[in-house]
């Protein structure tokens, strides 16, 4: 239940977010079962609105396949996150919660998992945040369904979309590489935006991460140690 | 395009999604994980939600065209200092879309 708990701060982060998702596909003339079963089937929003984007400007079907499970391509790396903590459970467990798996559940559980803190019910710590992300999910994108087009467009409600991954960013942000693969990852992401197939994200990821590896090398190195400290010690 | 094709896409990527989500917990000790690896995950999440946040801020219409009167990049800012602060999602979010808010009411 803890896990529960956890997640309830991020509810109004991603309410929005799913009730877009509603209303967006709707808009594009979707019925309610189709959107309905899309979001099923995905359990990824990112993916469901580029599909649906896609969707709308005419773009063959494999094209969409293969944008789509692109911008899902972290969830393999989520995968190797988790699976020293989840892979001894029965499948019973692993495949319902692996389907649950989303950014935000991630991010709640990571740190808390390999830290070892939650001890031998971890697993239901996680499963409590994919389960009550996973409810909440459908519910508003359901609600999305059938608010339809009244939501109106003046309210900018687009926007708390970046706002709740900038919330999720932010405090997971605890040192100089993890800055360096923010910083990294976000610049190629707006001078990549008009890279085809969306690739921009995936080229910003990889970015990201190689530059928070490089800045952790450095850092570790004997001679810079203290060197780093030092430079810590000035940062404003 | 057709009710068949259209769910057969979705069903396609939903499959796929759910293989990615799966792979590593099912394979696990199968498929080895390098220290590398496990090291460079550390930094997926700051890197992917930078690489989702910042062209979503600083592109409003999607596309990638900068736009110089864009009220996105000081709510974001400020949001961004909420959440260093309070690390609190609902604060950000209030933050964030008030300043909007404001600044579009302004006429900024």
């Amino acid at each position: 239940m803890g896990g529960v708990r956890a997640l309830l701060p991020l509810i109004p982060g991603v309410i929005p977010f799913g009730l877009l998702t509603g209303v967006m596909a709707i808009n594009m003339g979707m019925s309610p079962g189709t959107t309905m079963g899309m979001t099923l089937l995905f359990y990824s929003g990112s993916a469901q609105m580029v599909a649906l984007q896609l969707l709308h400007n005419g773009v063959l079907p494999m094209a969409i396949v293969v944008t789509a499970l692109v911008i899902n391509l972290r969830f393999i790396m989520y995968s190797a996150s988790l699976a020293p903590h989840l892979h001894a459970l029965p499948r019973r467990w692993t495949w319902p919660v692996s389907y649950m798996l989303s950014d935000q559940s991630y991010a709640l559980c990571t740190l808390k998992l390999s830290s070892g803190e939650l001890g031998r019910f971890a697993h239901h710590y996680y499963a409590g945040t994919a389960v009550s992300m996973w409810l909440c999910w459908q519910v508003s994108v359901l609600a999305g369904v059938y608010v339809g087009a009244s939501i109106p467009e003046t309210w900018s409600l687009g926007f708390a979309i970046p706002l709740s991954f900038l919330a999720l960013l932010v405090p997971g942000i605890r040192n100089a590489a993890s800055l360096g693969a923010a910083v990294v990852g976000g610049a190629i992401a707006v001078l990549a935006v008009n890279m085809p197939y969306n690739l921009g994200l995936v080229t910003a990821s990889i970015g990201g991460v190689v530059a928070g590896l490089l800045i952790e090398s450095a850092r570790k190195s004997p001679l810079t140690t203290t060197l780093a400290r030092d430079i810590e010690g000035e940062a404003p | 395009m057709s009710d068949w094709s259209l769910w057969g896409m979705f069903v396609v990527i939903g499959l796929g999604t759910f293989a990615m989500r799966l792979s590593f917990v099912e394979l696990y000790g199968r498929l080895r994980i390098p220290p590398l690896l496990s090291r460079a995950l550390m930094y997926v999440p700051a890197s992917v939600l930078a690489a989702l946040v910042l062209p979503a801020v600083v592109y409003p219409n999607g596309h990638g065209e900068f736009v110089l009167a864009n009220p996105q990049i000081p709510a974001a800012i400020i949001a961004a200092w909420v959440a260093w602060r309070t690390r609190n999602t609902v604060l950000t979010l209030a933050a964030g879309m008030g300043v909007l808010w404001l600044l579009k009411y302004a006429g900024l």
